[in-house]
């Protein structure tokens, strides 16, 4: 167990150092970032004292090297446009993002658990149908567009939620958030449920076809000849055995929350660390975005580790498979 | 009269009609109604986008024709020109109707081409690790694996802000984010056709490794890679106009539909929605034509499912 979970961190490291090169020189292909920040009435001596000061007049190598030395050292460069360090930036951002994303994974549990289970107890049912033509409308509908539509509705037409903004915060174990206000519930529905939206479709699929896998099992046929009511074969022995793809997929899903989250952010005007990125994406404030990506990388792989692990835990047979000959 | 007879006259030669396997392709694609309506719809789509000069009362890219005092009319209001601006007018006066099927253009053009580039490298990419195996199939799939382990946005993102905007820059990122999936898919089914008969019969006719790869092994993985091609075309096209929307995708100067989006969506917020609702559900509407069909061409063409 040990050596899997070695094996795993080292590569998840490889990963981490490969896209730091890539996105480094990729990111430093971008046009000259200066004369985004100096004024048109500057003398070529003070262009060039700009350049000096951020380090742009090194060859490409040093700053590279300069780079990785920093990160290493937890410092990932300071934003051209704000001046603070970039990793600041970010980490203040967070937990708005995350506040989104895991309000949005919730969501998708609650709505697309009961619901997949109930279109795979009942194929047949108009309600499954329903179900599954809305879940394929769920996968084709662009999540921009969907958030435009949310808001048209909900609050330009019938003013019922707050379009923008994040609303009041409070503050939960010293974390900044909006999720210890009512004001910032009301404010978070939207946001939340137009990023919950694919994830929803997912789970509903996930789910509808576990249960009918599931429901067929001798198992199944045994409870219900043991007489077991209707209530306990659902609710806990196919419950059960459908949660551990489900619980897989959702965990490594809350990745691609946080990147998708970069869309909604944009649409609510919320102020997370999405939004930054597309700030820093329009300024080329290239520290700001090599920042971004190497901590949403990080976290992917973080994410993809504990989730390996939890698998292992959960289902006997991948850890019989991957150990050690 | 002798082509009457011929054609009329029942074939003694073979005994029970022999379907050719493209013949019971489509006959099983046309028994489900809903992917019949997708592609008739999506078919539509194309032609309106191709035939938009012809159909629309306005160039939307015509700056003589098009009048700022025209800005922001609602649906069914008279331009200056006289004809009636159906689904009413953006904020620079352009007709939104003309607007959409010009930005149908742009994004069904930005879409299949970057498919076809996505598909074109990819498959190559794939038939190679399967083929060569060993260390260069390692490499590959690691690259791939890699790939596909980030979301396809937030790599789009990165790569386009890389690289800028404009259409070739675009497509170029389009490209990136997708290939992978094909090599992928590719590589699964050429794995299973290498060691098939056929293969070591093309072998020790001493054709050369590209005659087998391409003109034996290719043609028989096509079936999956219909599929992913398919969804991978209305994925492109979702793509390209959430690029758009976000302002780092096409330029003004192309209006796709994303653009369109966008620019509607700062007058959203003061109920004018027509900007942004009718080129969103021209979108829409694409998109959900091509994933019927995908969805169907999985149906049909999964060898799994057939009995």
């Amino acid at each position: 167990m040990l050596a899997f979970i070695l094996r795993r961190a080292g590569q998840g490291l490889l990963v981490i150092f490969a896209m730091i090169v890539i996105v480094f020189f990729g990111v430093n292909v971008i046009g000259d970032p200066v004369w985004i920040l100096v004024s048109p009435e500057m003398t070529q001596e003070q262009v060039a004292e700009v350049s000096r000061s951020l380090g742009l007049d090194r060859p490409i190598w040093e700053q590279f090297f300069h780079f990785v030395s920093g990160v290493l050292r937890g410092d990932l460069g300071s934003s051209f446009v704000h001046g603070t360090p970039a990793i600041r930036l970010i980490l203040d951002r967070m937990p708005a993002t995350m506040e989104l994303a895991l309000v949005a994974l919730v969501l998708a549990i609650l709505v697309g658990i009961p619901l997949g289970l109930f279109s795979g107890l009942k194929p047949d049912h108009p309600v499954s149908r329903a179900v599954m033509a809305v879940s394929i409308l769920g996968f084709s509908l662009p999540t921009f567009w969907v958030g435009l539509m949310l808001i048209m509705v909900f609050a330009v037409m019938l003013g019922w939620l707050p379009a923008t903004g994040r609303g009041d915060v409070g503050s939960i174990f010293g974390v900044t958030t909006s999720l210890a206000t009512l004001d910032g519930w009301w404010h978070i529905v939207m946001p939340a449920l137009n990023l919950a939206l694919l994830k929803i479709s997912l789970v509903i699929r996930l789910a509808r076809a576990g249960t009918r896998e599931v429901a067929l099992q001798d198992y199944i046929k045994f409870a219900r000849a043991k007489g077991l009511s209707r209530a306990r074969i659902v609710g806990v022995h196919i419950l059960k055995n459908i949660l551990i793809p489900i619980v897989t997929v959702i965990g490594l899903e809350f990745g691609s929350l946080v990147a998708f989250s970069v869309v909604t952010e944009t649409i609510f005007a919320w102020p997370g660390m999405g939004k930054l990125l597309l700030e820093a994406i329009q300024r080329l404030d290239r520290p700001v975005i090599v920042a971004y990506v190497i901590v949403v990388v990080v976290l992917f792989v973080v994410i993809n580790l504990v989730v390996d692990i939890l698998y292992s835990l959960l289902d006997p047979r991948v850890r019989l498979s991957e150990a050690p000959t | 009269m002798s082509v009457q007879s011929l054609s009329s006259a029942p074939a003694p030669a073979t005994p029970a009609k022999e379907e050719t396997p493209f013949a019971r392709f489509v006959s099983q694609f046309v028994e489900d109604r809903i992917a019949v309506a997708g592609l008739a719809v999506f078919a539509l789509i194309v032609l309106a986008a191709l035939l938009a000069p012809w159909i629309t009362p306005q160039n939307p890219y015509d700056l003589a024709k098009v009048d700022l005092m025209d800005s922001r009319l609602p649906p069914g209001a008279k331009a200056g020109d006289g004809f009636t601006m159906w689904l009413g007018s953006d904020g620079f006066g352009r007709d939104i109707y003309s607007a959409i099927l010009y930005g149908l253009r742009i994004s069904l053009a930005v879409g299949a081409t970057s498919c076809a580039l996505a598909a074109t490298i990819g498959m190559t990419v794939g038939l190679i690790a399967a083929y060569a195996g060993g260390r260069v199939e390692n490499l590959i799939m690691r690259l791939v694996d890699l790939q596909l382990s980030l979301p396809a946005i937030l790599l789009a993102l990165i790569l386009v802000s890389m690289f800028g905007k404009g259409v070739d820059k675009i497509i170029i990122a389009l490209v990136f984010v997708q290939w992978a999936y094909y090599a992928r898919t590719v590589r699964g089914s050429a794995l299973v056709e290498r060691n098939k008969d056929y293969v070591e019969a093309a072998r020790c006719l001493g054709l050369s490794h590209a005659r087998i790869v391409f003109r034996h092994i290719l043609p028989n993985c096509l079936a999956p890679i219909i599929v992913v091609a398919t969804v991978q075309t209305a994925h492109s096209i979702s793509l390209e106009a959430t690029l758009s929307f976000l302002g780092v995708g096409l330029p003004q100067t192309e209006p796709s539909l994303g653009v369109l989006i966008a620019n509607g969506f700062q007058y959203m917020l003061s109920g004018k929605y027509w900007i942004s609702f009718f080129p969103g559900i021209a979108l829409l509407v694409t998109i959900v034509s091509i994933n019927l069909v995908g969805d169907r061409l999985r149906d049909v063409l999964n060898p799994r499912l057939e009995k």
